[in-house]
């Protein structure tokens, strides 16, 4: 264990991993889309400009991270941009995961459907619609999953208590 | 915002060049087969499958939200309960997780520990599969087989832990408390007649000509579908993809065992049937090694501030009672991050993605369950085949639906 070297943000995480095959991919494609990088405790998060994460999940995939493992959001409810979204994506040659993070605004949330990269990602872009309320455009079938279809809200939103609404 | 786009999937029109013989069938959520509360939704032409649509959700008990509400350590009861099938696997992945989130050393022995009881886990969970999924096709006798040595497992879970199916015995920092003093000798009783019960159950299954012909060649899954689907597990590897987290990523000491995946290329259900019997033989040879080289030592961290002190030391040290006074009633704070970690369990990659917000509850935790990604693929597996080969094809992929609604 130990974790002995941690990299916060872009530059240190070009310094520090400038083989890494996921950050020279992305670098590649579009170095602009890449807002913000971190590898701590093992682990490497790229944040995607929230308009770009189709092309970045192409991107990564065509740098041999072949599976999508999950995606899931993260509600940061009172701060602004509010809520996270986290792609993980393994590589089955490379034997290593690599998150991908993308922020996005509490006004009509919405992001670009992953589906045409990867079809797996669909059960996982309904389940956050459904507890979320995130709306993934080009979205084969974006209906709940989860809860009943006629729901009221969103339950894993912050907001939202735990009891429920009584 | 709150609109749903997309057709309830009863309404929905039936697919394109749909003739009159089209018609739409509902199949659970009390179907025997599909194994607790799965709904499938089926339209068929004659007797084949022309769409299939699940519909889950009858299970939701929003553990990830009550996860929120929690301390660290009161999230493990919680991760029992949903693979209910596989307690320790739950309680390893999610324990592994916070460590990570600590930088947390744990002592040799209990990592040993717990490759040797998520070995037994995955055992239970396949000889659970097994005599369902003989049962749903009409075998019912290997069912009996199954249990009686699944018994024997939950009676070990029960010698360790207390609880034969919610054991929560793998806690944040080790293991709850110290194994019983014949538990290893019962595990070593266990595991030497365990390799003939497999072969009975395979001389009532490989050669019996009506299962052969129920699983041949049904439910074909690509291995480029697989993956496009994030299928895992060893439906993943009998649609020939070679990874296990075990081996490929290990954890808990797991690079320390030798073992060997099994791996097919045929795709089908007879495929997925033989590569399970395999990874039970491989089960046991890694038990084995775990009760031969098990290492002396202590089965919790050097951490008194997380991890519980002993109930003998609580009763007699001052510093103790005050650590076990503070950890039952403000928990302890984990340093703000967010880690995600990945197991082999029983049905397949099993992971958990914590964020800590410095606090001593989880701000987020989110539990990926193989089950959940593998019902993707159950439409390609049963598109353009005969009705009945649905069954087999849900209890080939062993799902738990538990894991999927969470």
């Amino acid at each position: 264990m130990g974790h002995a070297n941690t990299l916060v943000g872009k530059a240190a995480v070009m310094e520090g991993l400038p083989d890494h095959p996921a950050v020279t991919a992305i670098l590649a494609w579009s170095p602009e889309a890449l807002t913000d990088a971190k590898f701590d405790r093992d682990e490497l998060t790229l944040t995607i400009a929230p308009e770009e994460i189709r092309a970045a999940a192409a991107a990564v995939q065509a740098a041999g991270y072949n599976f999508f493992e999950d995606m899931t959001a993260v509600d940061w409810f009172p701060s602004s941009p509010r809520f996270q979204l986290s792609y993980h994506i393994l590589s089955h040659a490379y034997k290593e995961r690599i998150r991908l993070r993308v922020l996005v605004e509490e006004t009509a949330p919405s992001v670009a459907s992953i589906t045409p990269v990867w079809p797996a990602a669909n059960y996982y872009e309904r389940e956050v619609f459904d507890l979320f309320g995130i709306r993934f455009e080009e979205h084969p079938n974006l209906r709940r999953i989860l809860m009943p279809d006629d729901w009221q809200g969103h339950p894993l939103r912050k907001d939202y208590p735990v009891e429920g609404y009584r | 915002m709150t609109d749903v786009s997309g057709t309830p999937i009863l309404e929905a029109p039936l697919a394109e060049g749909a003739t009159d013989q089209h018609m739409v069938l509902n199949m659970g959520p009390q179907h025997p087969s599909t194994h607790g509360v799965l709904r499938l939704v089926l339209e068929i032409d004659g007797e084949i499958v022309v769409r299939l649509y699940p519909e889950i959700g009858y299970l939701h008990t929003g553990i990830e939200k009550t996860c929120e509400a929690k301390f660290y350590q009161q999230v493990v009861p919680l991760t029992d309960r949903v693979d209910y099938l596989g307690p320790m696997a739950n309680n390893l992945c999610y324990c592994l997780a916070v460590e990570k989130l600590l930088d947390l050393e744990i002592p040799q022995k209990a990592q040993w520990m717990r490759v040797l009881l998520a070995e037994l886990t995955r055992l239970n969970s396949h000889l659970i599969w097994l005599g369902t999924h003989a049962m749903d096709i009409g075998a019912l006798t290997v069912f009996l087989y199954t249990f009686r040595e699944r018994e024997d497992i939950l009676r070990l879970f029960e010698a360790i832990s207390g609880q034969r199916m919610m054991t929560s015995y793998i806690r944040i920092g080790g293991l709850a408390m110290e194994p019983p003093l014949d538990f290893l000798d019962r595990v070593q009783r266990f595991i030497r007649t365990f390799p003939e019960k497999i072969d009975e159950y395979s001389n009532l299954l490989t050669g019996n000509p009506i299962f052969r012909n129920r699983l041949m060649g049904v439910g074909h899954l690509s291995s480029a579908d697989a993956v496009a689907l994030g299928v895992t597990g060893p439906v993943m590897r009998a649609s020939g993809i070679d990874f296990d987290l075990r081996r490929d990523m290990p954890y808990s000491s797991y690079e320390k065992f030798q073992f060997r995946v099994p791996i097919s290329t045929d795709g089908d259900v007879w495929a997925r049937y033989l590569l399970r019997l395999d990874e039970m033989r491989e089960s046991v040879k890694i038990i084995q090694q775990a009760l031969d080289g098990m290492p002396e030592g202590a089965i919790k961290a050097d951490a008194p501030k997380i991890v519980l002190p002993d109930r003998e030391k609580m009763k007699t040290q001052m510093e103790a009672l005050i650590h076990h006074f503070k950890i039952v009633t403000e928990g302890f704070a984990v340093p703000a991050g967010e880690v995600y970690q990945g197991i082999e369990s029983g049905h397949g990659q099993m992971g958990y993605y914590v964020v800590s917000d410095g606090t001593a509850k989880p701000y987020r935790v989110h539990m990926r369950y193989p089950s959940f990604a593998t019902l993707q693929a159950l439409e390609t597996m049963c598109r353009g085949r005969m009705l009945a080969d649905v069954v087999a094809v849900v209890g080939s992929i062993d799902i738990v639906l538990g894991e999927i609604d969470r």
